[in-house]
């Protein structure tokens, strides 16, 4: 069993984080400076850059605050932003969370908010130290995927490995979450077979049509330059490779940011906002994408990279598995698993799927992912739109 | 070894270990000289391929070819694209302006 902390709601957290929310840019340098002075692991930053009101935000930042990783919250306002800090507060204070709010206008200035500021979060802190201890099982746990700076060795060594973890983790009841429709560019067609129901099927490809039509009029598609220098020539070449992340698991539903997976299975997360395009790009990083599994209620996330990324994330642990032998070779002490051996003939795809499987019910009982041991703590929310999830994507809930 | 053969309805190989100008590579048991340098995670064709041909790699489409090539030569940007949306290189801005 996990060791783990039991939380109101019935989720069950595998991090007991604090953390300390800007919700403006201009409360950004006192939140900040808040971090740095506490000094602890345990105490992260997060935020909102924006001025004005956005509902995804909102529930996003909702959804993180209840978060089971999350033991308490500290909120830093300029105090004329748009954000609805109250709302936001009281989301919390009902999950059980302890709460401070601090406003900068009112609290005096810059020097006077990050010296309550300290003192608030050592109250936080001591307050969610006495959050219950419990333990959960594999099938409590929500693992997120995602793969960043990828190459021609992604999709046929850590990401296909990944998707052999996963099928284990949903065979012991887990909830798994695959994402970026923008990479599933190509695959819909195959992926659509693998749909719960005909009518989630129809809901996947027309999920991911909706990418290719956001792509298509933001002018370039999800596909970076590296991608290009590592071997990959086309969008739906990496789509075919980052799909197997996905494993063979059926999928049983589709959800979008700040939703939790109704229950077990294998989950699509829909990044790309509904209706035309408005803010920008779907993701405008990976660690907009982390975060979005975060809030759907991930307690890790696996990374894959073949060219070789070294971002970590607040609130959830991420796990780094390096697809390329060259790369894994170059920044070994980046990375959790060297998933490069199979190109090497060191390890079998399976070999390093049950690598993967143990590594994730490790740091899940504790021990720290190689990111967290070096302080990443990455953290990006922008402005986002979409629609509620119609009943098709969520075959099983409506059963339920 | 440094071809792998992804799936038997493929027509590329990928690179598993870095090949340098000149290196005997075996493609479908003809020895054939590396013209360029060739890195891991990359494309060589199988067999000769025309423009317009699909590039079949997990056994599935990946886009088309560009131009004709014969076994043993590298895929990429050169001589393939995307039947969905262009893949874009880090000049793409300086591109679009002309400049």
């Amino acid at each position: 069993m996990i060791p783990a902390w039991q939380r109101s709601d019935g989720r069950k957290g595998i991090r007991n984080v604090i953390a300390v929310c800007y919700l403006v840019e201009c409360a950004h340098h006192v939140a900040r400076r808040i971090v740095d002075k506490a000094d602890r692991a345990d105490v992260q930053l997060i935020g909102f850059p924006g001025c004005y009101p956005n509902s995804y935000a909102d529930k996003m930042m909702k959804a993180i605050a209840t978060h089971p990783n999350l033991g308490g919250l500290v909120i830093v306002s300029l105090g004329c932003e748009s954000f609805n800090r109250e709302g936001l507060a009281r989301a919390a204070e009902k999950s059980g969370r302890p709460v401070e709010t601090l406003v900068i206008q009112e609290v005096g200035g810059t020097a006077a908010t990050i010296e309550a500021g300290l003192a608030a979060v050592d109250r936080v802190r001591t307050e969610a130290d006495r959050a219950e201890r419990t333990t959960m099982a594999i099938d409590e746990l929500v693992i997120g995927t995602i793969c960043g700076g990828s190459d021609g060795t992604s999709g046929i060594t850590a990401n296909p490995a990944v998707g052999r973890a996963f099928d284990r983790l949903v065979e012991e009841g887990a909830t798994c979450i695959f994402e970026e429709t923008g990479e599933l560019v190509g695959c819909e067609a195959i992926m659509a077979d693998r749909a719960v129901t005909p009518e989630l099927g129809r809901e996947l490809m027309a999920t991911v049509e909706k990418a290719e039509r956001y792509y298509t009029v933001m002018g370039f598609g999800s596909f970076a330059p590296g991608n290009a220098e590592g071997g990959l020539t086309t969008q739906e070449e990496k789509s075919m490779g980052a799909y197997s992340k996905s494993g063979s698991s059926p999928i049983s539903g589709i959800i979008r940011p700040a939703e939790v997976p109704p229950s077990n299975g294998l989950y699509l997360l829909d990044v790309v906002p509904d209706g035309e395009p408005r803010f920008g790009f779907p993701n405008i990083s990976d660690n907009a994408e982390i975060v979005e599994l975060i809030a759907c209620g991930s307690h890790i996330v696996l990374f894959t990279t073949g060219r070789g990324s070294v971002v970590g994330s607040a609130i959830s642990p991420v796990i780094k598995i390096c697809a390329n032998p060259e790369t894994a070779r170059r920044l070994a002490a980046d990375m959790d698993v060297n998933a490069g051996r199979i190109l090497d003939g060191e390890a079998s795809i399976d070999e390093v799927g049950t690598e993967i499987y143990e590594r994730t019910l490790a740091v899940a009982g504790g021990q720290q992912s190689v990111s967290e041991a070096l302080g990443h703590q990455e953290f990006i929310l922008t402005y986002k739109s979409f629609e509620p999830t119609g009943p098709a994507c969520l075959p099983r809930a409506r059963v339920a | 070894m440094s071809l792998v053969l992804l799936h038997p309805d493929d027509n590329i190989l990928i690179v598993t270990a870095p090949i340098a100008a000149g290196d005997i590579v075996t493609v479908e048991g003809a020895p054939i000289p590396a013209a360029t340098p060739i890195g891991i995670g990359h494309k060589v064709a199988r067999r000769a391929l025309d423009a317009g041909d699909k590039v079949l790699k997990y056994g599935a489409p990946i886009g088309s070819m560009t131009a004709a090539v014969n076994a043993g030569d590298h895929i990429h940007m050169h001589n393939m694209k995307s039947d969905y949306i262009p893949s874009h290189t880090r000049d793409a801005i300086d591109q679009r302006n002309g400049s």
